[in-house]
């Protein structure tokens, strides 16, 4: 599967990933092994889109190219079927702050958003984030 | 496979350089090494150099061979390493094996690196193509951002109120500071010696919970180092300083190591492979230099390289276990939080200081009766993991 199938799915709501046909886990992102056993035996499947955040950090220096987006929330989400993925998560900054250590554990939902993409990234077309939409907020 | 020792050592004032190349840099670093060797030019073999973002902050690449010419070693392999914060580490590691088969007799290693002088921008994106540059950099995932999302997972894991942890991570940098303000060769040098915890919690947010004062700086430097076979060492200088172990491993993605990211799985594969070959336990290791580029990182490394159980890093510290009169002084040479980051050149710093320490020749902040340090030395998000072990005694 080819980097830019993952994110071309996000852009349309699902989150692909593949599943290995020798142990049954879950590979997201693609890989061309299975990131549990190595396998290339591996089957592409649209996963559940849902997941909990794990660990995030709100980011107030940029790199060149993302400075417009600043300040911005990274966050790694650990989806239902396993695996983990980095993305971004799409409340307000102040809305992150009061929540704090609280928002780790959260139910997520995934979708895919589209940025201006800068020199260096590979899709020189345009760059796109996995955002997360926090469930059960008022 | 033959002993190796180093002859010689050499590194820049760290800090900022506009007004020198990393050519410049380098052959600076090289030459104080080189005069304290004994040796003559036309003894030095192969060249292992270390550098990591010279395109984007130089706009410069195929560095090896322009290293070599400017010392006066035209003609010689030389060899540029990448490795990310750990390339001068990596070009050590290669160098000694070299030597160690018995290929070289005396090979010279070291880097040079500009962050500095590249400015917060281009460094910060410089540095970040040691994420993922795929799936995490599409975040805006940065450096500082790695290791944010480390302390926040190891809060969390270990039940420790993130404000505790971040005092805790505070004295990380208190400590270093101190130690880098007495070390000339520091960025911080005579700078930020009595930094207080509050002085660190209350520094400009960067990513959070990381503060500024719980990063490591932007940094322009050079090392070197030369290395020889035992044999010869012993023949050359009065105190050679043997290279006892020596490991490495690797790491894909954050996201593909998911929880292990505060356990640094690759650190303690590499920790481990160096313990073995020089057949010793981390007690037999009186202090270490090891890679703080965040106050968290020092913690964790503290933990994966087996000197302390997991999520009890954090204690040591608090507890001054890791100050230069304690169990186990961590970073008496600054570290990279008070002594600066040249990336590049980061790893062999790290053996110049263990090296100045074993020999005694370390005046500012002696550790008492060292008789064998260790380096640690991080490349990206655990990606290139490398430890090395000195000691002044053969095995
Ligand atoms: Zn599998």
């Amino acid at each position: 599967m080819r980097f830019v199938d993952f994110f071309n799915a996000l852009l349309e709501g699902k989150v692909i990933g593949q599943k290995c046909l020798d142990c049954g886990s879950y590979t997201c992102p693609p890989k061309a092994t299975c990131d549990n056993c190595a396998s290339r035996n591996l089957e592409a499947v649209e996963l559940s889109g849902k997941g909990v955040i794990r660990t995030f950090t709100t980011t107030y220096v940029a790199p060149s190219g993302y400075t417009e987006e600043a300040p911005y929330t990274v966050a790694m989400v650990e989806l239902d079927e396993g695996p983990w993925i980095v993305g971004r998560i799409d409340l307000p900054n102040e809305e992150i702050e009061r929540l704090g250590q609280d928002l780790i554990g959260a139910r997520v939902s995934v979708y895919g958003k589209e940025f201006p993409t800068e020199p260096f990234y590979p899709d020189k077309k345009r760059r796109v984030v996995p955002m997360f939409k926090v469930e059960g907020l008022r | 496979m033959r002993d190796v020792a180093v002859l010689g050592v050499g590194m820049t004032k760290f800090g900022k350089h506009p007004d020198k190349s990393l050519v410049d840099l380098f052959a600076e670093a090289f030459f104080e090494a080189f005069e304290e060797s004994n040796i003559e030019l036309k003894d030095i073999q192969a060249l292992y150099y270390g550098n990591f973002v010279g395109e984007m902050t130089d706009g410069s690449g195929n560095l090896s061979g322009f290293m070599a010419d400017e010392i006066g070693l035209r003609g010689i392999p030389a060899i540029r390493y990448e490795g990310a914060c750990a390339s001068s580490s990596v070009a050590f590691r290669e160098a000694a094996r070299a030597v160690a088969a018995g290929y070289y007799d005396i090979v010279a290693v070291g880097g040079s690196e500009r962050l500095y002088t590249a400015g917060t921008e281009i460094g910060t994106r410089a540095l970040a193509t040691a994420v993922d540059g795929v799936y995490e950099i599409t975040a805006g995932l940065t450096f500082p951002g790695v290791f944010a999302l480390a302390a926040r997972l190891y809060a969390k894991t270990y039940e420790i109120p993130l404000e505790e942890l971040r005092e805790m991570m505070a004295m990380v940098s208190v400590k270093n500071h101190k130690y880098g303000a007495i070390n000339p060769k520091a960025q911080f040098y005579g700078k930020l010696g009595d930094l207080k915890v509050e002085d660190v919690l209350n520094s400009r947010m960067i990513s959070s919970p990381l503060t500024l004062l719980d990063c490591c700086p932007m940094t322009d430097g050079g090392s070197a180092a030369i290395i020889a076979a035992a044999d010869i060492a012993e023949d050359l200088v009065d105190t050679p300083v043997y290279v006892r172990g020596t490991g490495q491993s690797s790491a894909g993605g954050l996201f593909r190591q998911k929880e292990d990211i505060i356990r640094a799985i690759p650190r303690k594969k590499a920790a481990e492979m160096a313990f073995k070959e020089a057949k010793m336990t981390p007690k037999d290791i009186d202090f270490v230099e090891i890679h703080d580029c965040f106050t968290i990182a020092e913690i964790i490394a503290t933990e994966a390289m087996g000197f302390f159980e997991y999520g009890q890093g954090c204690y040591a510290v608090r507890d001054g276990v890791t100050s230069i009169d304690g169990d186990l002084p961590v970073n008496p040479d600054g570290g990279l939080i008070g002594k600066g980051h040249p990336v590049g050149a980061t790893g062999v710093s790290q053996v110049y200081s263990v090296v100045k320490q074993l020999r005694g020749e370390f005046k500012e902040n002696p550790v008492k009766n060292a008789e064998t340090g260790m380096t640690d030395t991080l490349g990206g998000d655990f990606g290139t993991l490398v430890n090395i072990i000195l000691s002044i005694h053969r095995r």
